[in-house]
């Protein structure tokens, strides 16, 4: 069997950004947490950036390019999340969340999910709270407590930084390990409990 | 009529054209369909197909009018519809009407179910969008029933009942017109044609081939559940979209100003990367022998086949011009090449002609021009209040 997967989503736009700094530093505070459980796992980088304009292609015609078909599946089938994108505007980057919007209903359900921002300032920070964490509670991920909010200053200050990062990824590990995502079943599989014969739809069944 | 039905079908967008910046009257466009139609049959082709719309910028809102007009200047033209609208319409308006209609059309008449894609429409006529699976069941449970009985007792859920009616006119010859469901994603919908052992229209245009083998193949194998056949003798019909010239290199010159602010699909991927992830060919007619036999691949042999040729402003003349090049050098080949590779015992495409034959066959026809219709009305017309009273008890 493969190791389970971790899909790190990153929507800077910078190139290097701080965003991805801060991904890839959630991705090694949960890997090495895992370590603790005894457990490995396998990161994937999902990097919104070179994927805009498939994006914005895929909300006009429904039709993933290949690129972006791949990336989607990485998150859905993916035994856990982190997500991390920049703050614009009091909210995450329109990149970030048309790629969520482009996943179809239900696919993130129950995936254990730890959450990043970045900003200028930490007057920033509540875009935590009031834009990232309500999208992740209508998609029914599992979001962990703990969100992990950099300003720009963090990176050069003393400020707990590191701390939140590590308690972020223990509690993304703790979570993997303790109430792992149950998987939808396939609709388009006759024998699982998805697929509805039509006596059920007729209501006889 | 051959193994497959090749076609035309139209969404009936009205779209300025980008290239001179007109854009024709509903009237003109409406014209526009009845020389389509005309070309179409006068080239060979098997079907035209109309959409159905209820709001700018479409026209067709009343598509047995028109087809019942084209029906009065073609011969051999199977006339169709992509979609009729089985959740908001009335099943009772649309037994109706198609029974009208292959009335008139003596028999060149089938249709394709569909539930929309405008969520307004299901408020506009009194419904509620998260209703469309379980409209669609429940309006075509009726329709079947009207097209096959007498006299219908019926209670449902989102229609006022019926107590002892009688759809009229009556089937041509006791036989209802063919019946395809279309949806691009929703697994019921090829449940549900699996299960009355109807045909099943995937419109992929806009769809990559994987998506279109996934609901093929699921309405195959319930096909097969249900006991109407092998997987193979499923009935299915591909939608295609094309634009051809002698040069592949002339026809994206002309095609691309059209595409690249097409209504759907425009401002979006570049004509390359659609062409690429959808059935969409713009090139040389052998481009599009080429594309169109490989839908067999992922699709198994199939019986229908329908174009989308003249949306996005593509002007009347240059829609005449495709048709043609369909009729005359495309279309042949096709008939052709896939009755070479057709696996044995796979059916022909559905005409009324073989749909009498095999009722006839079966006993299941109900009598010529409806006589018989009326005699067995009058014997079972009895209490239609017990029968209702049954009818809601066995639904819970």
């Amino acid at each position: 069997m493969s190791e389970p997967r971790i899909a790190v989503v990153s929507a800077g736009l910078g190139d290097p950004s701080s965003t991805r700094l801060l991904a890839d530093r959630l991705r090694d505070a949960t890997l090495s947490a895992l370590t603790g459980h005894g457990q490995t796992a396998e990161a994937v980088d999902v990097v919104l950036r070179p994927l805009a304009q498939d994006i914005a292609a895929h909300m006009l015609t429904h039709n993933p390019s290949g690129a972006l078909a791949a990336a989607i599946r990485e998150v859905v089938d993916a035994e856990a999340i982190i997500a991390v994108t920049p703050t614009f505007n009091m909210s995450y980057s329109g990149l970030f969340k048309s790629f969520f919007d482009v996943i179809e209903e239900g696919q993130l359900a129950s995936i254990p999910t730890a959450l990043g921002a970045t900003g200028g300032s930490a007057r920033h920070s509540m875009v935590m709270d009031t834009a990232m964490r309500p999208m992740f509670a209508y998609l029914k991920a599992q979001v962990v407590p703990t969100g992990v909010f950099a300003a720009s200053e963090d990176w050069g200050t003393a400020s707990g930084l590191e701390r939140r990062i590590a308690r972020a990824g223990q509690e993304l590990a703790d979570l993997m390990v303790a109430m792992p995502r149950r998987r939808e079943a396939d609709p388009f599989d006759v024998e699982s409990d998805a697929f509805v014969s039509f006596e059920q739809m007729l209501g006889h069944a | 009529m051959s193994s497959m039905q090749f076609g035309i079908f139209s969404v009936s967008d009205i779209t300025e054209d980008p290239t001179t910046g007109r854009t024709p009257t509903e009237h003109e466009r409406i014209r526009a369909w009845v020389a389509m139609a005309k070309k179409a049959e006068e080239v060979g082709l098997d079907v035209f197909a109309a959409g159905e719309h209820h709001n700018p910028p479409f026209f067709s809102s009343s598509p047995t009018t028109i087809l019942g007009y084209i029906a009065a200047q073609t011969e051999r033209l199977i006339l169709s519809t992509a979609t009729t609208l089985i959740t908001t319409n009335d099943p009772v308006k649309i037994a109706e009407d198609f029974a009208m209609l292959q009335h008139l059309a003596d028999g060149r008449v089938d249709l394709t179910l569909g539930r929309g894609n405008t969520g307004p429409v299901y408020p506009w006529f009194g419904k509620d969008i998260r209703d469309g699976i379980e409209l669609a069941i429940e309006n075509y449970a009726l329709l079947h029933k009207l097209w096959r009985e007498p006299v219908v007792n019926w209670q449902g859920k989102h229609r006022t009942p019926l107590t002892g009616y009688t759809s009229t006119p009556a089937p041509l010859d006791g036989v209802a017109p063919f019946v395809w469901h279309g949806s691009i994603r929703s697994p019921q919908i090829a449940e549900q044609a699996a299960y009355y052992g109807d045909g099943f229209f995937h419109n992929n245009i806009f769809w990559n081939k994987e998506h279109t083998e996934r609901m093929v193949r699921l309405y195959r194998n319930r096909f097969a559940h249900y006991g109407h056949g092998e997987p193979e003798q499923a009935i299915v019909g591909l939608g295609g979209q094309v634009f051809m010239k002698p040069t592949e290199r002339e026809a994206k010159e002309r095609f691309r100003p059209f595409f690249d602010v097409a209504p759907v699909y425009g401002h979006g991927p570049s004509l390359e990367e659609f062409t690429e992830a959808t059935p969409l060919t713009v090139g040389t007619p052998e481009q599009v022998i080429e594309r169109t036999l490989s839908f067999r691949d992922f699709a198994g042999d199939y019986q229908r086949q329908l174009f989308l040729i003249d949306h996005a402003g593509l002007p009347l003349e240059e829609v005449l011009e495709q048709i043609e090049i369909l009729g005359t050098e495309v279309v042949p080949v096709l008939r052709q090449e896939f009755d070479r590779v057709r696996q044995p015992g796979v059916p022909d495409a559905p005409t009324h002609a073989a749909r009498v034959a095999a009722a006839r066959e079966a006993g299941t026809q109900l009598g010529e021009q409806g006589r018989a219709w009326q005699e067995q009305g009058a014997r079972s017309d009895l209490d239609t209040g017990a029968a209702i009273a049954q009818q809601a008890g066995e639904a819970r």
